[in-house]
């Protein structure tokens, strides 16, 4: 089915993107696998970094598709990446076994350091790799399921939908932070020795977990470009730009909404499950409604509504995020908050839009120059601010 | 050796039956200095007890110079107290004597077992001290720590107490050395679980329910009709304090979502730095506070006062600033306006932790809003009550502005109808900054009564914003009257829900239970009717 799409889509500059991202992941992977001696070798903490960049490329072009597509601005996809990565968390510290500090095969050193004596039943099952894969996209499905049908069936949209999303990360955060939930509480999980039989220490996994990365990366991309560009695509744009005249056209916004948030919580939970092994912890400080905004700030850089954009927007903003925090730590909150200003103010498309902001922008001069037409329009748009919505009792 | 050991005891008591003798007929104080004269600690620890028995006024300051190590005796039975620069007084008559009077004088040796008898000692005197504070601590110290050979030292304490309050204490002192007490008969029991059962606190219940499991059934029974009476009441004050609490943290979110209520509600501008604006009134009164310390250090019990206009022009300029540069651009644009003020809020806070680094800063409780007072089985701390009556005077002064003055009405005219508002000659733009500034200068003054109750740090905002964003959607956008019973409520339902199921767990609780009341009533408690709503 998805090699249908495929042959159907025309043009091949859509594929350029994953390719020159293969490619450098195998670079990058090649070259770490070099004798350190060698001129041309990369070190083990720049191939964990390149794979951490395609992690949050997964979690930007997750947050696109149901922003830019669907026109639902989640500020909670970072519960999603975080359950994913604790569902991987969960399998890893199954691998540790006995030697963990306090050498007790049965149970995860917290649970021993806790007085544990029994592995608590939602912890049954995580010592298998396939069970654990099954959870990285059933756990954050389903409460995306959950959450989508609640949310979409009583139609809240727009800012509420946001803010409840926001609200739903803060309590998971929460939640994650007590001891007793069984979750490593306030550390997380983390010391993890390997995966299916590798050694998360070695060059070599860190090359194949960063390569695992890319693959599944362009995976999704493949797979969100065949979705947008199927009927099923163009009701969601529908959606976005003009959700009731869909309704009343027939369509049952609610499911197209549902199917796709659902959709971008799986890729999400895949995205945070691969970057948990690469950066050796999780905790809940990866519920951070900060964090979600963040991702959705990468978005907004790359341009909304363009999945290339939203790879391109991660990486570029995680390498300046890597620079600025190396250079100048202090000023980095501040580069970042700029950002988000201004890039809502003046790149409304992203860079990606740039060129074609800039092309509109002339060609508009251009018309404006011939017909003489110069203000009006301004005013026009305040029009469109939420109007009558202040009562004042007496 | 041995033998003498085991006699020496003995003589003591024989000493001390002849020092009972002669405490008729001559002083307590003389006694006391013979007894101190010696070098036995055994010796010592007796003339404490019995120093303590004599109820003289003098013998409370010499125990208490004792316990310091500041009582001396020399070898002609005087007893003098020396003070801390080396000057003697006598003992019994408080009068200062020359050093060389004391010449000969030595300390009276006290060890650990002397020390306690000591402490002992002290707990009995006060019992009979004049001082009626004083009598009330002792009563309540042997409450705490029921000794029954205080039973008779606490018989005639409450024979000779007059005041009816400290007479009901020591009775129930008394109850509890006799419930504590394996030898006291079953009616007495009865009588004393009666008399606790009165005091109706966790320390009377605690005492009670030892005797629940008692060999007599009549006490048995009382006990536990006892323990469930003083249950009920204990749950119903606790649940009236959780109320209180409830109020005091409603009232914070009342005052930190009002200003939201105002930017969100009324201009449909979600502000995410709204947090951060509270937190510049958090700092304005820091700096306040030191300003006033530094130039007029009489006046800082009332810096407060200054603090409060000043926080309001300081968040409101930055908010009329950000309106101009940024959010006018942005309106009708709700989701892009939501990433910018995030930006923005980060910018803030990194700005606050430049300045004033990111450790908290302190801001004192002015002498007024500190402490507390008892109403009941209830604790009020005053410092809360003054942020409920200041949060309901903010609500107050915001509603008669909105609905009295020239610039409410415009607000209200251009939120309702924006291009009819302009036809009529108002300058729409503004209004919009005004409004938003006003909002933002309320957080400010959110600012100033937080920095009462919480850490001022730079993210001082940030553990407020969602919470208030909650307030404002659960009552009903644009509807000042749904945020404050948003707010109360939700204060109430978090402090309720605390004592159940943990402080953390409870946040959970009504973050989910509001998730799901949103779904259910996407438009809040109180939404608005009409088409206006629909745009």
């Amino acid at each position: 089915m998805i090699l249908r799409y495929i042959q159907r889509l025309p043009g091949k500059a859509d594929y350029i993107l994953p390719a020159l991202l293969l490619a450098a992941a195998l670079l990058i992977g090649g070259l770490s696998l070099l004798p350190e001696t060698a001129s041309l070798h990369v070190s083990g903490y720049v191939v964990s970094l390149f794979g951490k960049y395609l992690c949050y490329a997964l979690l930007a072009l997750s947050v696109d598709l149901v922003w830019g597509y669907a026109g639902i601005l989640s500020l909670g996809h970072g519960a999603f990446f975080a359950l994913g990565g604790y569902a991987m968390g969960m399998y890893l510290m199954r691998q540790i076994g006995a030697r963990g500090v306090y050498g007790n095969a049965l149970l995860p050193d917290f649970m021993v350091f806790l007085n544990w004596h029994d592995l608590p039943w939602y912890w049954y099952g995580f010592d298998h790799f396939i069970f654990a894969v099954v959870m990285m996209a059933l756990v954050p499905g389903l409460l995306a399921f959950a959450f989508g049908y609640l949310a979409f069936r009583s139609r809240v949209s727009g800012v509420y939908l946001s803010i409840i999303t926001q609200a739903l990360t803060y309590a998971l955060m929460l939640a994650f932070f007590r001891n007793d939930m069984g979750f490593g509480g306030n550390n997380g999980l983390t010391d993890f020795k390997d995966l299916l039989g590798a050694n998360l220490q070695s060059d070599g996994t860190h090359a194949g977990l960063m390569l695992a990365s890319a693959i599944l990366l362009c995976v999704f991309y493949l797979l969100c470009r065949a979705l947008i560009r199927s009927r099923f695509g163009k009701v969601l744009v529908a959606v976005r730009d003009a959700e009731s005249r869909t309704r009343f056209l027939g369509y049952r916004v609610e499911r197209y909404k549902l199917t796709v948030f659902v959709f971008s919580a799986v890729m999400a939970g895949f995205a945070g499950a691969l970057y948990v092994p690469q950066v050796g912890i999780i905790n809940p400080s990866e519920f951070a409604p900060a964090n979600s905004i963040e991702a959705v700030i990468w978005v907004a850089v790359g341009g909304r509504g363009s999945l290339v954009g939203a790879i391109i927007g991660a990486i570029l903003v995680n390498f300046a995020k890597t620079v600025f925090t190396g250079a100048f730590p202090e000023l980095w909150l501040f580069a970042l908050g700029g950002l988000f200003v201004l890039v809502t103010l003046f790149l409304p498309r992203g860079f990606v839009g740039l060129w074609a902001q800039l092309r509109s922008r002339w060609a508009d001069h251009q018309t404006k120059k011939r017909e003489g037409i110069s203000k009006g329009d301004a005013s026009e748009r305040r029009g469109e601010m939420p109007e009558g919505k202040l009562e004042v009792g007496e | 050796m041995q033998l003498l050991r085991k006699l020496l005891p003995l003589a003591f008591c024989l000493l001390l039956c002849g020092q009972a003798w002669r405490a008729a007929s001559a002083d307590a104080i003389d006694d006391a200095a013979a007894g101190f004269g010696s070098s036995s600690y055994a010796d010592i620890e007796q003339t404490v007890a019995a120093l303590a028995v004599s109820g003289d006024p003098a013998a409370a300051p010499i125990l208490q110079a004792l316990g310091d190590g500041q009582l001396m005796v020399t070898d002609d039975h005087h007893l003098f107290i020396q003070a801390d620069d080396g000057s003697f007084t006598d003992a019994r008559t408080h009068q200062k004597v020359a050093t060389d009077a004391a010449a000969d004088a030595r300390p009276v040796k006290v060890n650990n077992k002397v020390r306690r008898a000591i402490a002992a000692a002290m707990g009995q005197l006060t019992l009979l001290s004049p001082d009626a504070a004083q009598r009330r601590a002792a009563a309540d110290s042997v409450f705490h720590d029921p000794n029954p050979a205080r039973l008779p030292l606490l018989d005639s304490a409450i024979a000779k107490e007059s005041d009816s309050g400290i007479k009901r204490r020591l009775e129930q002192a008394r109850a509890a050395i006799l419930l504590s007490d394996t030898a006291t008969s079953p009616a007495d029991r009865l009588a004393a679980i009666a008399v606790l059962a009165e005091r109706g606190d966790q320390d009377a219940r605690a005492l009670i329910s030892a005797s629940m499991t008692s060999s007599d059934p009549a006490v048995a029974a009382a006990a536990t009709t006892a323990v469930k009476r003083i249950d009920l009441t204990l749950s119903l004050w606790s649940g009236a304090q959780s109320v209180y609490y409830g109020l005091s943290l409603g009232s914070v979110l009342l005052l930190a979502a009002i200003g939201l209520a105002i930017t969100f509600g009324v201009m449909g501008v979600i502000n995410m730095a709204h947090g951060e604006m509270v937190m510049l009134g958090a700092y304005t009164t820091f700096v306040v506070q030191d300003l006033v310390r530094l130039y007029a250090p009489d006046l800082a019990d009332y810096s407060l006062l200054p603090a409060v206009p000043i926080a309001f022009l300081v968040s409101g300029l930055v908010g009329l600033v950000i309106e101009r540069s940024i959010i006018r651009f942005l309106y009708g644009r709700p989701l892009e306006t939501l990433l910018a003020t995030f930006g923005l809020s980060l910018v803030l806070q990194q700005a606050i932790r430049t300045i004033f680094g990111a450790s908290n800063r302190e801001v004192t409780n002015p002498s007024w809003m500190s402490g507390s007072f008892d109403l009941g089985g209830l604790v009020l701390t005053y410092n809360r009550l003054w942020i409920i009556v200041f949060a309901f005077a903010v609500f107050a002064g915001i509603l008669l502005l909105l609905s009295r003055t020239p610039l409410g009405l415009q607000m209200r005219a251009v939120t309702q109808n924006r291009r009819m508002a302009a036809s009529m000659g108002i300058r729409t733009e503004w209004v919009d900054s005004l409004t938003f500034g006003f909002g933002s200068g309320i957080a400010g003054i959110a600012g100033v009564a937080l920095s009462q109750i919480d850490n001022v740090s730079p993210n001082l905002g940030q553990s407020y914003i969602i919470d208030s964003f909650m307030v404002v959607v659960f009552g009903g956008v644009g509807n000042l009257w749904g945020t404050l019973v948003g707010a109360l409520s939700l204060g109430v339902a978090n402090k309720i829900l605390e004592p159940v199921a943990g402080a953390v767990l409870g946040k959970i609780v009504v973050l989910v239970l509001l998730v799901l009341f949103i779904q259910r009533r996407p438009r809040g408690l109180f939404p608005l009717k009409g088409r206006a709503v629909e745009s």
